[in-house]
């Protein structure tokens, strides 16, 4: 029987060994244990990226987190920091308390496209409008993972889900909603780009608006917003990397990945 | 330019077999084992020694199994990164 | 220093709330409570608190989640739709633990309703509200210097017992003007340590997590019974209650809040006519005074609930005279507030009705079946 390698060539027993150096692991501040998300989750390559900024930052003691309810409910049995688990939409609500009592701690939200943009998109909208000095993450991947695959209120047209079997039909169902677009016009937002983990670029451009949006808190200069747009290979009946593929095809083109409204795009105003 | 070396290591029972690592892989080094680990997934594994350690694979990991390696070259002035720092 | 003010009992609460160290105000407005509302917003960020007027009122009761679990000493006020509102919020808080105070300025429902004072949300207060098995302390301030009272105490057995407290008062009680007199109260004094706050973690401590979520079943249900050992201990040691002149009472009247002060007046009127009335005035509604009820009734002819309502408390005062004596119920809703002379009118038809104690019983009285 062929087959290839089942065991790497090089046997490396530990960072101390003579010959390599350690370049890249996973963060200590992401707990150790297997994440439930299915496999190719766009979410755990977040969760991973966050925390790789948190602990590079040193701001682990510094920060609070907010998680939905979502596939990404459970973000806090990972993330190893304090966290809080607000009500299905109110993630943002729940972390303008915190904040409020806590204004020179790193707040943030990590919500999903119906948990943001369905059925808290009051909170999401007015916590923008406010500028208050958190953090969102927006994980948009048109789709209700959690519950089984239903239409999310970020389905592009066309797209069958269990709730718009026959693809959604803008007539039926009504139009993906553009919540970024949209909390870019508010003077209360300092920074709302697009983002995506599906290629090593756009993770590392991921990790870039991380630490842009952290600093910006830091400064206390409004509300940031990253979108990512990710995937949802069980939703969507796909592989990983099929899902991935109809992702950049499909999904791009309707959500644009880059800077929505960046604080030097704003100053050249 | 000296061609650089690295090398990868698969915590193979927390990989989920998504391929994404194999997807990423400039090198074409990675494959995923036709083994299962206790979990029933094919497990990603490297196959040659052409990785020159460029990360690509740990970053689009979703289960963050993956840790990388680079020779150390005499003439190097890069400091050990413990951490992700390499990544940006 | 005590001071010593004319106030209405919305800003009263509100004054009160300050002096007790509230961190956080977080509200919408709606009448017959927006005065707490206006209050906070002049008076609460000159004492160093935070006050936000929120979206709506699923949003205050997110914001009040938030802050609690971030160790804040804060709170909402609403009124009876927008309580109904914060339902959800309230069992998400109620099962996380965290302490705040939530002031119902109840008016006059179903639906949108009324804006006149009403008692009708005592089910909702009292059993929970939203879903799952849990409770409120619930604190009915029958005067303005109980609204204000109430702040202190309620504030203060929110951090004892890690519970959401209500004070359930309505829209009389919000509005009208009384002599209110604030004590010397020192927050320092009285507020907790809460290590179990999300503050940001620290090397020496694992993290916090504040969660109501507890996917496998045995663990649910294991917060579930931490949950009822709590409200055990609530029900043993937070039971409140006034009793005037019940000790040669063969009538009892029961009642609470603003009724329980027309009931005064009932009584003092059947006093003077030579009846032998005396009245419970439950001020914990949860936890309900049931024993010392269960103790009068082994000497009364008679029970009369007096509610702002169609019967929601009488159960409760059924469940503790457990048959033992007849239990009637007078209300008024809808924004109706009962005169003195209907209650009295009512009782005495009653009367002429009840049966000499012991002897066979030839009412129209409906059974009483707890």
């Amino acid at each position: 029987m062929t087959r290839p390698h089942t065991e790497p060539q090089i046997q490396i027993d530990s960072p101390a060994n003579q010959d390599y150096e350690l370049v890249y692991k996973r963060p200590d501040t992401l707990v150790d244990i297997p994440m439930h998300y299915c496999p190719g989750c766009g979410h755990s390559v977040v969760h991973r990226v966050l925390m790789e900024v948190v602990e590079e930052l040193g701001i682990q003691s510094e920060t609070v987190g907010v998680a939905p309810v979502g596939c990404s409910v459970f973000a806090y049995d990972y993330l190893d920091i304090d966290m809080q688990e607000a009500a299905h939409g109110r993630a943002t609500a729940v972390a303008t308390g915190i904040k409020r009592m806590l204004p020179d701690k790193y707040v943030f939200t990590y919500q999903g496209d119906g948990d943001l943009a369905a059925i808290g998109t009051a909170e999401t909208i007015h916590t923008a409008n406010r500028g208050e000095n958190i953090l969102i993450i927006f994980i948009n991947n048109g789709i209700y993972g959690m519950t089984g695959g239903q239409m999310a209120p970020t389905t592009i047209l066309g797209a069958p889900t269990t709730t718009s079997p026959k693809g959604r039909d803008v007539a039926i169902h009504g139009n993906p909603l553009k919540i970024a677009d949209l909390l870019a016009i508010l003077p209360g937002t300092i920074y709302v780009t697009r983002q995506s983990v599906h290629k090593p670029g756009t993770v590392r451009k991921l990790k870039k608006a991380l630490i842009k949006s952290l600093e910006l808190q830091q400064q206390k200069k409004g509300l940031c917003f990253i979108e990512v747009v990710s995937n949802c290979p069980s939703g969507w009946k796909m592989t990983p990397v099929e899902a991935n593929q109809w992702m950049e095809e499909n999904m791009f083109p309707e959500y644009p990945l880059g800077d929505i409204k960046s604080p030097s795009s704003q100053d050249e105003q | 330019m000296a061609k650089i070396s690295g090398t990868v290591e698969f915590n193979i029972e927390a990989c989920k077999g998504c391929e994404l690592c194999v997807e990423a892989c400039p090198q074409d080094c990675l494959a995923m084992s036709p083994d299962l680990n206790h979990k029933g997934y094919h497990f990603a594994v490297l196959i040659d020694d052409t990785c020159t350690g460029c990360v690509n694979c740990a970053l689009v990991c979703p289960d963050a199994v993956i840790t990388v390696y680079r020779e150390r070259r005499p003439t190097s002035s890069r400091q050990p990164a413990v951490t992700s720092e390499a990544a940006i | 220093m005590a001071e010593t003010l004319l106030m209405k009992g919305n800003e009263a609460l509100a004054k009160a709330a300050i002096s007790a160290g509230c961190d956080g105000y977080f509200g919408y407005p709606i009448t017959p409570q927006s005065e707490i509302l206006e209050y906070m917003s002049r008076e609460l960020p000159g004492a160093g608190g935070v006050m936000i007027q929120a979206e709506s009122e699923l949003a205050a009761i997110n914001m009040v989640f938030g802050a609690a679990g971030a160790g804040g000493r804060v709170m909402t006020s609403s009124s009876s739709p927008g309580i109904s509102l914060m339902q959800e919020g309230l069992s998400y808080i109620a099962s996380a633990e965290l302490p705040c105070l939530v002031v119902n300025v109840n008016r006059g429902g179903p639906g949108l309703g009324t804006i006149q004072p009403a008692q009708g949300d005592y089910f909702q207060a009292t059993k929970g509200g939203g879903h799952g098995d849990y409770h409120l302390i619930v604190l009915a301030p029958s005067s303005v210097q109980e609204m204000a009272d109430f702040a202190y105490l309620a504030f203060d057995l929110a951090d004892k017992y890690r519970n959401p407290v209500m004070i359930l008062a309505d829209g009389a009680l919000g509005q009208m003007m009384e002599k209110v007199t604030f004590p010397d109260y020192d927050p320092k004094q009285h507020k907790q340590p809460k290590p179990w706050a999300t503050t940001g973690k620290t090397p020496e401590r694992m993290r916090n997590i504040i969660t109501s979520l507890h996917i496998e079943p045995e663990k649910m249900e294991m917060i579930n019974r931490k949950l009822q050992d709590k409200y055990r201990r609530i029900e043993a040691e937070e039971v409140r209650w006034e009793t005037i002149q019940t000790d040669d009472a063969d009538i009892l009247l029961v009642a609470y809040g603003l009724t329980a002060r027309i009931a005064r007046k009932v009584l003092d009127m059947a006093r003077d006519s030579g009846q032998r009335v005396g009245l419970l005035r439950p001020i914990s509604l949860y936890p309900f005074p049931y024993k010392p009820l269960a103790q009068l009734a082994e000497q009364l002819d008679l029970i009369l609930t007096v509610e702002m309502n169609a019967g929601q408390m009488v159960e409760d005062v059924r469940l503790a005279a457990e048959g033992r004596v007849p239990v009637e119920f007078y209300g008024r809703s809808g924004g109706v507030i009962p005169s003195p002379e209907e209650i009295l009118a009512h009782l005495e038809s009653l009367r002429n009705d009840v049966p000499v104690r012991g002897a066979p019983k030839t009412t129209q009285m409906e059974p009483v079946e707890p």
